[in-house]
Parts: structure tokens; sequence; C-alpha cells
């Protein structure tokens, strides 16, 4: 009985509806159109990946002649590159500041809170609109480069070379959960381990190597999940500083705003429905990936 | 204390400081260019401004079709009033089956109920649009409401299991004998126990619900039931060119007034939350 809303939302919300999509990628379902959906098979699936074997047009199985869909691996490459540079940038910000946290000073829960607030802001779209105007060609980073010398500014979010830049930037000033989670998992980690190795002459440097990595290791996986997960959904931020489309060159053309436009501004929701199992896929490979090679370097200390 | 380590720690403060006047800078300096006149913030980078006004407030609060701020906050003030009760009662139902009641299947699905925190939103996202559509509730608060009420949302899920997991077994078990059913235990013994555990789903619920924009953006449709986040992306036109900076930067910065009240008067929670279950951000 207690458990009824939660499984009546798992079956109407997430499992009747994961199947249903599974199915509509295999058509070309339109939801202004719904009576002249076909099945196509796989043509949604050659559709995103035929541009990686050169191809530009294929025959699907209706008889029908398909254009590849050109932005697709664009909008793969920008979020690898989103994913893959600003997670682990991240976590090393959050890791060093929670470690400079750790130690005795005067006000830490002052500094704890002003540095959690970006990322109490995080999603917000009042950021993104902020964001937008920082880096603009006359926006707050030029004026202060200006006055320190700098000339020949570039516009950093019009500006194709820079703008995914711009967006990393944004992810990893917002590390203050990741650095919270650090901060509690340095906690546990007993002071005699370090009194130890100091009498033992290693170094800060060393000690953080050979003491503090190993034993935070569980944190950092656990860490390093959630924020993959949460980053290759990325969505607001891309949405608003890209001016609701991917931008200039669609360089900041993330996955799920590719499937947003396709599913919603073209209509072409058999289409959105294959992007997302494929999404889908992406995200349980890493995820999984990660596992089995956490054995590898996490350490849960039951060998001591 | 020897010079060294004094000196050591002076560094230390100024480097944490000088990381935190970076963190911060760009908030404080949206809402200080908010008082800004409008051609002002563009010359403008000091954080001291040479003339002070409010128009951005007033030319802001007009918002966009007619219809003001205020019905934008209302709007928002309304969805995460309904959101937070919605995910704080389904949420615990369905924590307290996980954590204590016996039933067929229950570690298969308490993976699965795992196994939802990972999925991608997008996999359900075309179904569920097709879904409320033929159901008539695109354009109303239903897509985003109803499925607070059946504890979609596996984070609060997960956080009540853990929570209620630790509570002591010894007071429900009396209460048991003493002749209270499972409703009454849930009722009288685990809801004021998890009590810190349900403050926390309903301030991250409010946050969340607050600044969502995608699903406002998939299921909202009339200018007068906008909220707030959906109501700031007009300012941002569609090829990301912005006519009213000031407006922008000044409702801006009144739609993240309820954060910060919510952030300093509850921050035990908030460090609570975030190191028990990783929330996002």
């Amino acid at each position: 009985m207690f458990l009824t809303p939660w499984l009546l939302g798992f079956l109407v919300l997430t499992l009747y509806p994961m199947l249903y999509s599974l199915g509509l990628s295999l058509t070309d379902y339109d939801f202004t159109q719904p009576d002249s959906t076909h099945w196509i098979g796989f043509a949604n699936y050659q559709k995103m990946f035929g541009s990686a074997f050169g191809q530009s047009e294929f025959t699907a199985s209706t008889g029908e002649t398909v254009r590849v869909d050109p932005y697709y691996m664009k909008s793969l490459s920008v979020t690898f590159t989103y994913v893959f540079v600003s997670v682990p940038l991240k976590l090393i910000v959050a890791l060093g500041v929670a470690v400079l946290m750790n130690q005795k000073l005067r006000g830490v829960s002052f500094y704890r809170a002003v540095y959690y607030i970006p990322t109490l802001l995080g999603g917000s779209v009042a950021i993104a609109v902020l964001w937008r105007k920082l880096f603009e060609k006359d926006g707050l980073v030029n004026g202060i480069l200006g006055t320190i010398g700098f000339s020949d500014l570039p516009g950093w979010i019009t500006n194709p070379q820079y703008s995914l830049w711009t967006l990393i930037l944004l992810t990893v000033w917002q590390f203050g959960s990741s650095m919270i989670i650090f901060l509690a998992g340095l906690k546990q980690i007993p002071q005699e381990y370090y009194e130890a190795a100091s009498v033992d002459g290693a170094s800060k440097v060393r000690q953080f190597f050979a003491i503090t990595i190993p034993l935070l290791s569980p944190v950092i996986l656990f860490n390093l999940v959630m924020q993959m997960i949460y980053a290759f959904q990325a969505f607001t931020q891309a949405y608003i500083i890209g001016g609701g489309r991917g931008g200039v060159l669609n360089s900041t053309l993330f996955y799920t705003l590719h499937l947003y436009i396709q599913g919603w501004t073209y209509h072409e929701m058999g289409y959105a429905s294959a992007m997302a199992w494929v999404l889908l896929l992406i995200i349980g490979g890493i995820t999984a990936v990660i596992f089995l090679s956490s054995k590898w370097w996490v350490s849960y200390g039951t060998g001591e | 204390m020897k010079t060294s380590t004094i000196l050591r720690h002076s560094l230390t403060h100024l480097f944490i400081i000088a990381l935190g006047v970076l963190m911060i800078y760009p908030i404080v300096w949206m809402i200080i260019s908010s008082f800004k006149p409008n051609n002002m913030i563009f010359s403008d980078t000091g954080l001291i401004p040479k003339a002070v006004t409010i128009d951005n407030y007033v030319s802001g609060w007009k918002g966009y079709a007619g219809t003001t701020f205020g019905k934008f906050f209302a709007n928002s003030l309304f969805i995460c009033s309904v959101a937070i009760v919605g995910n704080v009662i389904s949420c615990a139902m369905a924590a307290y089956a996980f954590a204590r009641l016996k039933f067929a299947g229950k570690r298969f699905w308490f993976v699965v109920m795992m196994a939802t925190l990972m999925l991608p939103g997008h996999v359900t996202l075309v179904p569920r649009y097709i879904l409320f559509n033929t159901f008539g509730w695109v354009g109303t608060y239903l897509p985003i409401l109803v499925p607070k009420f059946l504890a979609t949302d596996a984070f609060f899920v997960f956080l009540l299991v853990q929570f209620i997991r630790g509570l002591p077994k010894e007071i429900e078990e009396a209460a048991i004998i003493d002749g209270c059913g499972k409703v009454g235990v849930f009722l009288r013994i685990i809801v004021p126990l998890a009590a810190p555990a349900l403050v926390t789903t309903a301030l991250f619920t409010f946050l969340w619900t607050w600044d969502d924009f995608f699903n406002h953006l998939l299921y909202l449709t009339r200018p007068d039931t906008f909220t707030v986040s959906r109501a700031l992306r007009t300012f941002v036109g569609d090829a990301g060119a912005v006519s009213n900076w000031g407006g922008a930067l000044a409702m801006s910065t009144l739609s993240i007034i309820p954060a910060f009240i919510l952030f300093f008067s509850l921050q035990r929670y908030f460090v609570q939350g975030i190191t028990t279950t990783g929330l996002k951000g």
C-alpha cells in the first residue's frame, strides 16, 4: 500500500514510456500527424550515424529517400568534449578546495557557503542569462581584460572557437556539491595516518597521493558517476546561452538540445526517441566502464 | 606558533578569500548592475555604480504579453508548493515501504528504484509528452505536478530510505505492541523522526522546481501560466539577442532571492542533504 504511488509512477511514467519510446524510435512518428506513422526499422539510427560513414542520404524500408542528420555527429562531439573536460576539471577543483577547507581555519563554514552559492543557483535561467552577459563582446570579462591591457578581444559567446569553453567554465564554477561531498569524505580519514606518515618523513604531497587519494577513492567514484550522468543531460545553459539553438556554427549544440529541437521544433518525435535511446546506451556504457575499472583504483580499505 | 606556520595560515586565508571573491563576483556584479542605468551596464565593470536607478525593475516587472512578473512569481510559488506536498508525501511513503516493510520482491523493486536514479529523463520524454497530450494536459501544470505525487524523484526516495534505516527500531516495535498499525507507525513515529530528511526533500524540491526550465518549456504554452524561469527566457531572443539587459538582470536578481533566503536560513539541512546523497549540481 505504501509503495503504490511509487509503483504507479514507475509503471506509468517510466517503464511504459521507456518501452513505448523504444517502439517509437523505429517509426517516423510526428505528433501533429499521428495517423501517417510508418514502421521504418532502423532508419532513425541510420539517419544519426550515416554521416560518420560518409553517407548523405539513403533509402528507407518505406521506399522514401532519407537525408542523414548532418548535425548529429556534431552534437555528439560537442557533448563528449563538454563532459570529458568539465567533469574531471570540476572534480579536481572541488577536491583541491575541499582539502584547503579541511584545515583548521577560522570561518571555514562561511567560506563553504560562499563557494556553494554558484552551485545553489546553478541550473537557473538567471545564471545562464548572466553568463551570456559576462562573456559577450562588450561584457564584463572583456571589460576587465581590457583594463589590464588586453586588446582585440573576441566575443566569447559568439566565437565558435570559444563558446563551448564558456559553458565548461560555467559548469566548473559550480563545484559546490562535489566539494561538500569530498569534505565529508576527508573528515572520515583518521588523523593518525597523517601523523604516522609525517614521522616516517613523508612530504605533504606524498601524503596526499599515498593516503588521501586512496582513502577518498570511493567518494571520487561516486562524484565521478553522478557528475558524468548529470553533465550528459545538461540543457538549460546551452539553450539560453545559444538563444534556443546550438549557438554560432552549432558550437554549443548539446545532445539534449539537438534532441529537443528535432522533437519539438521539427516534430520528428520518432527520431528524438531514437536519440534518447542512444543517450541511454552511452550513459549506461560509460557508467559500466567506470564501475568495472573501479576495482583497479577504488579501495574500500578492507585489506589493511 | 612558529612564524612559518602563521605565514602559511595567512597565505591559505588569502588564497581562500581571493578564490571566494572570484566565485561570487559575477553574482554580485549582476545584483549591482541591475541598479545601473541601461547604458552603463555595458561600460562599467566596477562594483560601485556611478548612478543608481530602479528603472530596470520597473521595465522588467512589466513582463511579457501583458503578464507581469508578479503573476510569474505567483505561478512559480504555486507550482513549488504543490510539488513539495506531492514529493514529501509520495517519497516518504515509498521510502517507508523500502526501509521497513516486508513484501514480495522487495530487493528487486529496490534495485529497480535505484536504477531509475541513473536513467536519463530524455528516454521517457516523448512518450510522456504524448501521454499528457492525449489527456489534454499540455498547457496546464498537471504534467509538472502529477509526477511529483507518484514519487518519480528517486533521489528523495533514496535519501529517505537511508535516513529511515538509521532510525532505532525499538520505538516502532513498542508502538506495534501497544496496538499501533502500520499506518499509525508511519504517521506517528516515522514521519516525526524523519523530519530533518523531509525538510531536505522539501528544500530541494522547491529549488529544483523553481529553477526547472526544461519541463516548463515543454508544457507551459500560454504566457499567463509561465513561471519565473520560463518568463526569464523571453528576455533572450531566438537569435540570442537581448533587447533589455537592464530588465533581464533586474528580474534575474529577483528570481534568485528565494534560493538565497532558503539557503542562509536552512544551511544545516543543505549540507546534510548533499553529503548523504550527493544531490546533483
